[in-house]
């Protein structure tokens, strides 16, 4: 279970803030956050990651109070909406960072994970000779990767086209079910959100609203 | 996407005002750089090419050219060696007093060289700098002559890395964090190997700067011949005994030297 407690953050721009945003994410449910733009949706998945701290509140994942923990302490995936592949490295080497900074090494995940994802062709690429829709796969198995027991996605179909949209969203719900993952997914897209949320919110003027 | 093609000038629909402007432009630098251009043209043509030859096989000036491709990798390698971790902490860090740092940082570059060379001369009376003599002798020699070196380079290999750091996403070394790396595993695994090319211009940037590099050396390490003479003060020797012509190759020597760098640094890509 995800558990946020009265959240509250200001951003250094003075923009926008979070305040006083709680929210429940029951284990093994597909969740999704929508919101205008700006209002402070990445911020907030940057604070579950631990890229950020909150000015006040507290982070719970499965009853265990995180807010104080590194990112690589919470066993939690995330893919950006940049999706931020690392430059220079082939796709195999993206997948096999995590068990990299553990001193591990697993072929039998990796392949797993790239006939999963569909990206068994395009493991000796770099991102730069990637499409949109192969650099999002690869972003989500480096993630996977990690064996994570939450994935964040912030905007996951936004840089996809209409065709590669609908393959993407039945993707992650068949991806979300075999790790048996509580998913958080960002989109400001109400058709995203009905096809694929199991549990709707909404972020508004900086507090969360059931959708 | 530039504002304006040089195609663009002979568009019917440029104003005769835009081109007038254009072209103005235009003639500036062409002035500038034929001002340039007279300038190394004339310093080549001085002296006859058997000159070149007979200057570059004296024995002083081979000693003072394979000691400042020595000194200058050695001053570069050190100064790449701060300017790394301090320009991927100024372009990372966000805290109180960070303008004033950026500021103390560029000091040695606005400096006068023979101030740098002072500075160091006087430390080294100090008792911590007598004390580290006494490990390591640095007044009046080589060791010197890379220090007065790296104090200036370092201060231009940070200005580049900073940049470079700055340009560069931060997003991919806080996915690495989530991936289960330490702050450091992501500095090394992941910005050190997509700031390759800043830190070969940074590289060559701070060995450009340490072969010009005359007043902190002269007033720091000397200029004696077959000892601590650099091209540089090779060029101020020769001057003060009347040879021009030496001085004269040896200038047409470390020019060429800067061209290739300035290729070199170019050809990596980083703006400097």
């Amino acid at each position: 279970m995800i558990s946020l407690k009265n959240i509250f953050w200001q951003a250094p721009s003075a923009e926008f803030s979070l305040r006083d945003v709680s929210l429940a994410i029951p284990d093994n449910t597909y969740a999704v956050l929508m919101g205008s733009t700006g209002c402070g949706k990445t911020s907030l998945l940057e604070i579950l990651c631990g890229l950020r701290q909150p000015n006040k509140g507290q982070i719970f994942l499965d009853d265990r109070d995180v807010t104080i923990l590194e990112p690589r302490e919470r066993r939690i995936g995330y893919v950006p909406q940049d999706l931020a592949l690392f430059p220079g490295r082939r796709v195999k080497a993206q997948l096999s960072f995590a068990l990299q900074m553990r001193g591990l090494s697993d072929e039998t995940l990796i392949q797993q994970l790239a006939e999963d994802l569909r990206i068994t062709h395009i493991l000796e690429r770099l991102p730069e000779q990637l499409s949109g829709g192969e650099k999002q796969r690869v972003a989500l198995a480096r993630a996977l990767a990690a064996q994570p027991r939450v994935l964040l996605l912030d905007e996951p179909l936004s840089a996809l086209d209409e065709s590669t949209r609908e393959d993407a969203m039945i993707l992650l719900r068949t991806l979300q079910s075999k790790h048996a993952l509580t998913v958080l997914h960002v989109t400001h897209s109400s058709s995203e959100a009905k096809a694929l949320g199991q549990l709707r919110l909404r972020l508004d003027h900086g507090q969360i609203v059931s959708a | 996407m530039p504002l304006l093609l040089w195609n663009d000038l002979n568009s019917p629909s440029l104003t005769r005002n835009m081109r007038t402007f254009w072209l103005s432009l235009a003639l500036i630098t062409a002035a500038y750089l034929l001002f340039w251009l007279l300038l190394l043209g004339a310093t080549a043509a001085y002296s006859p090419p058997e000159v070149w030859l007979n200057t570059v096989m004296k024995p002083e000036i081979r000693y003072a050219a394979a000691l400042s491709l020595l000194t200058c990798t050695a001053a570069a390698a050190i100064a790449l060696l701060f300017a790394v971790p301090i320009g991927y902490f100024m372009a990372r860090c966000q805290f109180r007093g960070k303008t004033l740092l950026d500021a103390a940082l560029d000091i040695p570059i606005v400096l006068p060289p023979m101030v740098v060379g002072i500075c160091l001369l006087i430390f080294f009376q100090t008792s911590i700098g007598r004390s580290i003599e006494q490990v390591v002798s640095f007044t009046y020699t080589i060791a010197g002559v890379v220090l007065a070196q790296f104090v200036v380079a370092a201060a231009f290999a940070i200005r580049t890395m900073r940049g470079t750091f700055d340009h560069l996403s931060a997003r991919p070394e806080e996915v690495a964090l989530t991936l289960g790396a330490t702050r450091f595993q992501s500095f090394w695994h992941v910005a050190l190997p997509t700031a390759r090319r800043g830190m070969l211009a940074a590289f060559c940037i701070a060995w450009a700067r340490s072969l010009g590099e005359f007043g902190p050396i002269l007033v720091f390490a000397g200029a004696t011949r077959m000892r601590t003479e650099v091209l540089p003060t090779t060029v101020w020797l020769e001057l003060s005994v009347g040879n021009l012509d030496s001085a004269v190759t040896v200038s047409l020597a470390m020019i060429l030297i800067a061209v290739i760098v300035l290729v070199a640094v170019r050809a990596t890509g980083e703006k400097v």
